[in-house]
C-alpha cells in the first residue's frame, strides 16, 4: 500500500478527463507494466455536471480501486477543484488552470498554476486536446511514467489522422509543466 | 512488454472471456452500466462470423439467447437491474427447459431505475429467487477485471455442464473500471466445454432423464433428435404431465444436479483465516476493500481474515459452517441492506453475525470496513 500514487483529473463532463485518466493508466500497464487502476464517477448527463477520473498506480496489487487521499489532482473548472480539494494529502499536488480556476485559496501542499486554455488557444486554436495538455502536464510534474510511455499509449488510442494534433497536445503539457517546475 | 497484458474494463474482460470460451450468439438490450459487454461484441463477435443482435427489450433478449442455445449456441445476454426484473420470465424457462446460457447482471443502484451509474449489491436474493417457483441457479461474483475475464469462460463451462442458466453479477465499479488483465490463449485455458450431441442414437434420446443422476447433453434441433420443449411440467421426452412421480423427480432434479455437485460448482478464497478471531465475508467489489482492512486490523494487531466466494449460488454452505466452529466473529459488509448475511447467519450458528450495509452509491471503503472490525472486535 505504501507505493500507492493517487491521481485525479477533476472537471466537467465532455471535457475528456475520462480518456486522460484511461492513457495515463494504460502507460502505467501497457508500457512500464507496472499496476494501475482508472475509475469514473459521473452524473446521467452527458456534458456538464462534475465528472472526475482517477488512477491509481502501484508496484503492488491495488485493492480499493478508488482514490481516497490523492497524492495529485488537476483541476480544469472552478467547480471540480473546491469540490475535489479537501481529497489532497497535505503534502500533496494540485495543478489547475489559470483562466478555469479563478479562486485557489483553499489550495493545499504543492501549487501549480499553468495557462493550459490559455496555451491551447494560441497553439492549437481550439480547447480541443486540453485533456492531453492537462495529462503531459500531468505526467510531466508526476514523474510516475517517462514522455515516452505516454506517447504511445497516447498514439495507441488516438484515431487516424490526429496523431499529429495530440502529440503536440501532449508537449505543450509537458513544455508548461517543465516551465512552472523551473520557477518554483 | 508481454502483449498479452492489456489495461481492460470489467465489461471488456467479460466480452473477451465470452469470445475465448466460444461464444456464439449475444442478444441483448443495452443499459447502463452493462452496456460495454454488447458494444464489444458487437464488433467482436461478428468479426468472428458469430451473431449480436439488439432485441426490442430484454425479455426477448433472453428468449434470443434460449432459442440460439437450444440450436446449439454457446449464448449470452448481458443487463442490469430493470433489465434483471424483466428477464426473471425467461430464466424460468431456462431453468425448466435445462437450456444452458450465460446472463451477466452489472448491478446497480434500485430498486426500480434507481441509479443507472452507480454500483449496488442488491441483487443477490434476486439472482437466487427472482423467478417464481422452485429451482436451484448458479450465479458468480468476481472481484476484478481480470476474474470477470476467467469466470466469464467458466460460466460458459457451468451451464453447459449442468444444463441451466448461469449468472455472473457484477457492480458497476467492476464493471467500468479498468485494470490489468493477461489475455490468456486459448491453450492455456484448462477447460472449455463444448456442446455435444448425445452418446446415443436419437431414438434412445431422453433430454429429460430425472433418475439417471447424470446431466445428459442437449442435442441441437436439427440434428436428428426429437424432443419437446416447454414450460410446463414435462416428463423424459420433454412432453407435459401431470403424473405426480414425474413431478416429484422433475422438481427435486432441478435441486440436485446443482446441490449434489456443489463441490465442482463451489468456488472461493481465502486470506488469512487459519489465524483469524474475526472473518470478514465479502463479494465482488467490496472483498477488495475487505482485504485492504484486514492489513489494516493486522497491523493493529486484529487478526482478521477474509471469506471470498466467487460462486456465491449455491451458497458455500459448508465451508462457512466450518469456518464459524473456530472463528466467532463474522462481519459481513454488502452494498444491499443485508443479503448474503442472511445466509451466512443460517450458516454460522452459533458465531456473532454482523452485517455492515452501505446504499449511498458510493463504495464501501476500507477505511468503513476497518472501524467495524475495530467496533467488533471491542464488542
Amino acid at each position: 500500500m505504501t507505493n500507492r500514487t493517487e491521481f485525479r483529473f477533476a472537471g466537467s463532463g465532455g471535457q475528456g478527463l475520462i480518456l486522460a485518466g484511461i492513457i495515463l493508466a494504460d502507460a502505467a500497464v501497457s508500457q512500464e507494466n507496472k499496476n494501475a487502476v482508472q475509475t469514473q464517477s459521473y452524473g446521467p448527463e452527458a456534458r456538464g455536471g462534475s465528472s472526475k477520473s482517477e488512477v491509481i498506480v502501484s508496484d503492488d496489487t491495488i485493492e480499493y480501486p478508488k482514490a481516497t487521499k490523492l497524492d495529485y489532482m488537476i483541476a480544469l473548472t472552478q467547480e471540480s477543484f473546491s469540490k475535489y480539494i479537501g481529497d489532497l494529502k497535505d503534502d500533496g499536488i494540485v495543478i489547475v488552470d489559470r483562466e478555469m480556476v479563478r479562486d485557489y485559496s483553499k489550495a493545499k501542499g504543492k501549487l501549480y498554476v499553468l495557462d493550459m486554455v490559455k496555451t491551447a488557444r494560441e497553439e492549437l486554436g481550439k480547447l480541443l486536446g486540453l485533456n492531453i495538455i492537462a495529462l503531459g502536464a500531468l505526467v510531466a510534474i508526476s514523474g510516475i511514467v517517462s514522455h515516452e510511455s505516454a506517447e504511445k499509449a497516447l498514439m495507441s488510442r488516438v484515431p487516424k489522422g490526429f496523431e499529429e494534433y495530440n502529440k503536440k497536445a501532449l508537449e505543450i503539457g509537458f513544455r508548461l509543466a517543465k516551465e512552472a517546475k523551473n520557477n518554483k | 512488454m508481454t502483449k498479452n497484458i492489456k489495461l481492460m474494463q470489467g465489461n471488456e474482460a467479460v466480452a473477451e472471456g465470452a469470445i475465448i470460451a466460444g461464444c456464439d450468439f449475444f442478444a441483448g438490450y443495452p443499459i447502463t452500466p452493462s452496456s460495454e459487454v454488447m458494444e464489444q461484441l458487437s464488433s467482436k463477435l461478428v468479426k468472428l462470423g458469430k451473431v449480436c443482435i439488439q432485441m426490442e427489450d430484454e425479455i426477448a433478449a433472453l428468449g434470443a439467447v434460449l432459442g440460439a442455445a437450444l440450436g446449439g449456441a454457446k449464448a449470452l445476454t448481458a443487463s442490469s437491474g430493470p433489465g434483471m426484473s424483466l428477464k426473471a420470465e425467461h430464466i424460468g424457462y431456462a431453468s425448466m427447459c435445462e437450456i444452458p446460457c450465460v446472463i451477466v447482471n452489472v448491478m446497480r443502484g434500485g430498486p426500480s431505475t434507481g441509479l443507472p451509474t452507480l454500483p449496488a449489491q442488491g441483487d443477490i436474493m434476486q439472482a437466487r429467487w427472482g423467478t417464481h417457483g422452485d429451482h436451484a441457479i448458479i450465479a458468480i461474483t468476481p472481484s476484478s477485471v481480470n476474474e470477470s475475464l476467467y469466470e466469464t469462460i467458466r460460466a460458459f463451462n457451468l451451464a453447459i455442464k449442468y444444463r441451466t442458466p448461469v449468472l455472473i453479477l457484477t457492480d458497476e465499479i467492476i464493471g467500468h473500471m479498468r485494470e490489468k488483465v493477461v489475455i490468456p490463449n486459448k491453450e492455456d485455458i484448462k477447460e472449455i466445454l463444448d456442446v455435444k450431441l448425445p452418446d446415443v442414437p436419437p431414438e434412445k434420446y431422453f433430454p429429460y432423464n430425472y433418475t439417471s443422476g447424470k446431466v445428459t447433453s442437449l442435442a441441437p434441433m436439427g440434428e436428428g433428435y426429437r424432443y419437446h420443449v416447454t414450460g410446463l411440467i414435462h416428463g423424459e421426452t420433454g412432453f407435459p404431465s401431470q403424473k405426480t412421480d414425474v413431478i416429484q423427480n422433475a422438481q427435486k432434479w432441478l435441486y440436485d444436479k446443482i446441490y449434489k455437485n456443489i463441490k465442482d460448482i463451489e468456488k472461493f478464497e481465502e486470506f488469512q483465516t487459519e489465524d483469524a478471531d474475526i472473518l470478514i465475508f465479502a463479494y465482488g467489489s467490496v472483498s477488495r476493500s475487505a482485504r485492504q482492512a484486514i492489513l489494516m486490523a493486522r497491523s493493529a494487531g486484529i487478526k482478521a481474515g477474509l471469506f471470498r466466494p466467487i460462486t456465491i449460488w449455491p451458497f458455500p454452505e459448508e465451508r462457512v459452517s466450518s469456518l464459524s466452529k473456530k472463528i466467532k466473529k463474522i462481519i459481513v459488509p454488502e452494498m444491499n441492506m443485508g443479503q448474503a448475511v442472511l445466509e451466512v447467519q443460517r450458516n454460522a450458528c452459533g458465531s456473532d453475525v454482523y452485517g455492515l450495509n452501505v446504499v449511498n452509491g458510493e463504495p464501501i471503503t476500507p477505511d468503513t470496513i476497518y472501524y467495524k472490525i475495530k467496533e467488533v472486535a471491542g464488542a
